[in-house]
């Protein structure tokens, strides 16, 4: 039983490192510019796409892991500068409206260019077998989710905490109007992070390829639960986001192998619980 | 002034309300000689997209070889998403049934859909070719006159299947499907054979239809000592899950068995040689020898840039094929719902998977073979290769009071 206990914990830990990866570039945004950027979900297809096209044109895996994400934060950039930036002053709604349209327009869009059929990412060579860990087996691409997620949130950590560029992010988010009248061009900082976060959604679609395979409406499927990945963690909080991603893919895993006519149900009532204890998120800021 | 004015009056209201009374009679008259039109409603977006669209791509191809006419009537398809959603599916029933007045109504591929949708067709009396939702109950206590189905009943597949790998793969074999009606009806099916036939369920799980990490069932089966699964899985969830099969190493020591939507050619090329070995039960494959499924591959993939077609679009073909017979033996009168509905009971005709006639006692297609498949490696890459064959498998209709 151990064993199986095991197994199931290492599952729970790849789904909610893949969470994480999707999770943190939403929060992330949402903690910068106070957007909910429901196109987020979009930014993980296009990157899905993409790397399955690069992958297929070069035949390399590690070369769609970096390019995917530069094309998507690209696009992320062009979408913050054109739509984005003249709704900041208006209502949330209002943002809210225009990047739950950019769902739709980004689902025909890969309709239109891949076709509607779904299509298969090969894991790199190197990680296409499955590996005996204590007695549990895993697919070797999942033991390499794991640790590629793990090191991401390490230098993630560094990049916010211990650098120049980190400490301008965090100021941004902490008033972004103070750090403005700082000389700090704010407007860039904005697009940046936009861009910084389309592309860790990109990058997550290209991660979750081999495992979840590619279909025009992934994006909309795994929006709900990252979410609530980012309302169990906290807005904002990149520990929050990795925190509350590896509870959500615990609860997830175990709901599903214990209670599994009620699986859905639980993280649901996670989440709950979490919001009657601490309605700002493990690791949010207290409300105002 | 005052006695004019009312006399104006009730002419007024009279008039209107003879041309209200005339008006249905008058636009009646003018259908018969307009459009035919054919009601579609399908997924086009969502977990089964890709099923909507092979359904609606081989009917359009037995439309287009009748030139979209039929007794000098043009055909009209209003295809309508339904989301795979039964309230927006049932929605857009109605909406063609009330404000297009469709004259024949198809579809859907969700069962809940097929459920919801019932009463409405049938209080409506409203012709409906059931073009993929295989809910049992519309053959049994929920059958209605008003509706026939093209395409399988979900225990058609599945109660052959049960027998089949407890005679010749194993009989420790684990279940699962996803949690919705179909899921549960196909298992159910299965159990009908399997279990008399010394057959023992080790375990059963229903994950939530659109699942995309199946790793927590999977590591459950590994330590359930099932020597075979069988399953139904189909769309994006039967590639995830015969991948994530594969990935966790269970294919080398536990065989993968299911309903035949686990490897139809929607999904085939994604599971590639994952796919390899499996092996499932179907009323359909593009391999079958007979003519008339020749050309509708031959047809289907010239159409549609070298796809192949799958059993979805074998569903298509005899929906519309139905349609097209039936039409053309009332000479395109579709007033005459009963006089309609009687010519569609008697129809008959070699489909692609073999003679094709309904059930007069069910309304239900009655298969001419469910067909045992393994997916091997032949000339043009992977595919459903037949390997037994059960002939003759009609659904029990137990419940079902035709004609009623």
């Amino acid at each position: 039983m151990p064993a199986d206990l095991f197994a199931q914990a290492l599952n729970g830990l790849a789904y909610g490192v893949l969470l994480f990866l999707l999770s943190v570039g939403l929060t992330l945004i949402f903690g910068m510019l106070d957007v909910v950027n429901l196109a987020h979900g979009s930014f993980y297809l296009l990157g899905a796409y993409a790397g399955l096209s690069l992958i297929a044109g070069t035949g390399n895996f590690w070369l769609a892991l970096l390019a995917a994400p530069l094309a998507v934060g690209l696009i992320g950039a062009l979408i913050e500068r054109s739509c984005l930036r003249p709704l900041y002053r208006r209502p949330p709604l209002d943002q809210v409206l225009l990047t739950f349209g950019f769902i739709y327009l980004f689902e025909d869009l890969v309709k239109w260019i891949w076709g509607g059929r779904i299509r298969s990412i090969p894991p790199p060579d190197l990680f296409s077998g499955s590996t005996t860990l204590f007695g549990a087996i895993i697919p070797s691409y999942r033991l390499f989710v794991i640790v590629f997620g793990l090191v991401m949130a390490v230098l993630l950590w560094l990049l916010i905490e211990r650098t120049r560029l980190g400490a301008v992010i965090r100021a941004g988010v902490f008033d972004a109007e103070m750090t403005g009248g700082l000389g700090i061009n704010i407007h860039r900082v904005f697009t940046g992070v936009f861009a910084f976060g389309a592309a860790l959604g990109g990058l997550s679609g290209v991660i979750a390829g081999p495992i979840q395979s590619a279909y025009p409406s992934m994006g909309v499927t795994i929006l709900v639960p990252a979410l609530i990945v980012v309302v169990v963690g906290g807005l904002g909080s990149l520990k929050g986001s990795l925190i509350g991603s590896l509870v959500i893919g615990q609860a997830e895993t175990f709901g599903k192998a214990w209670l599994p006519d009620s699986s859905m149900l639980i993280i649901y009532v996670v989440m709950a619980g979490v919001m009657l204890v601490r309605p700002q998120g493990l690791f949010g800021r207290p409300l105002k | 002034m005052d006695k004019v004015t009312r006399r104006k009056f009730l002419g007024t209201v009279g008039l209107a309300a003879a041309g209200t009374a005339v008006g249905p009679w008058v636009l009646r008259a003018g259908a018969q000689s307009g459009p035919i039109k054919i009601g579609v409603v399908l997924p086009y977006t969502g977990v089964y997209a890709v099923l909507g669209e092979s359904i609606t791509q081989a009917m359009e191809l037995v439309f287009a070889r009748e030139n979209w006419t039929v007794a000098g009537r043009k055909i009209e398809m209003i295809k309508e998403d339904d989301e795979m959603q039964p309230p927006v599916g049932i929605r857009k029933t109605e909406k063609l049934i009330d404000s297009d007045k469709v004259d024949i109504l198809t579809g859907p591929v969700h069962s809940g859909i097929l459920m919801g949708m019932r009463d409405k067709v049938h209080n409506s009396k409203t012709i409906l070719i059931v073009s993929n939702a295989g809910a049992d109950a519309i053959s049994r206590a929920r059958c209605s006159k008003w509706i026939f189905r093209a395409s399988f009943s979900n225990w058609q597949p599945n109660q052959p299947m049960g027998g089949w790998v407890a005679k010749n793969v194993s009989k420790d074999v684990f279940l699962t499907a996803p949690n919705y009606q179909a899921g549960k009806d196909m298992m159910e099916a299965f159990k009908e054979t399997f279990l008399p036939a010394g057959g023992k369920v080790v375990g059963e799980d229903y994950p939530k239809l659109g699942e995309t990490d199946y790793a927590p069932y999977l590591t459950k089966i590994r330590q359930s000592g099932a020597k075979a699964v069988y399953c139904f899985f189909s769309g994006s969830d039967a590639v995830n899950f015969v991948k994530q099969y594969d990935q966790f190493g269970l294919k080398q020591t536990i065989k993968l068995s299911g309903a035949g939507f686990l490897t139809e050619p929607d999904v085939l090329p994604a599971q590639g040689k994952s796919a390899l070995g499996v092996v499932t039960g179907h009323f359909y494959t593009p391999l079958l020898d007979n003519p008339t499924n020749q050309k509708f591959v031959k047809d289907f993939r010239e159409k549609y840039a070298g796809k192949m077609p799958d059993g979805f679009a074998c569903q298509g073909y005899d929906t519309a094929e139905v349609i097209v017979r039936a039409l053309k033996a009332v000479n395109g009168n579709t007033q005459d719902k009963m006089k309609l509905v009687e010519v569609i009971e008697k129809s008959e005709f070699d489909s692609p998977r073999g003679r094709f006639r309904f059930d007069p006692k069910s309304h239900n297609v009655i298969q001419p073979f469910i067909y045992i498949r393994e997916v091997k490696e032949v000339a043009g890459g992977l595919n459903n290769v037949p390997i037994d064959r059960v002939a003759n498998v009609a659904d029990p209709g137990t419940g079902c009071t035709l004609p009623a």
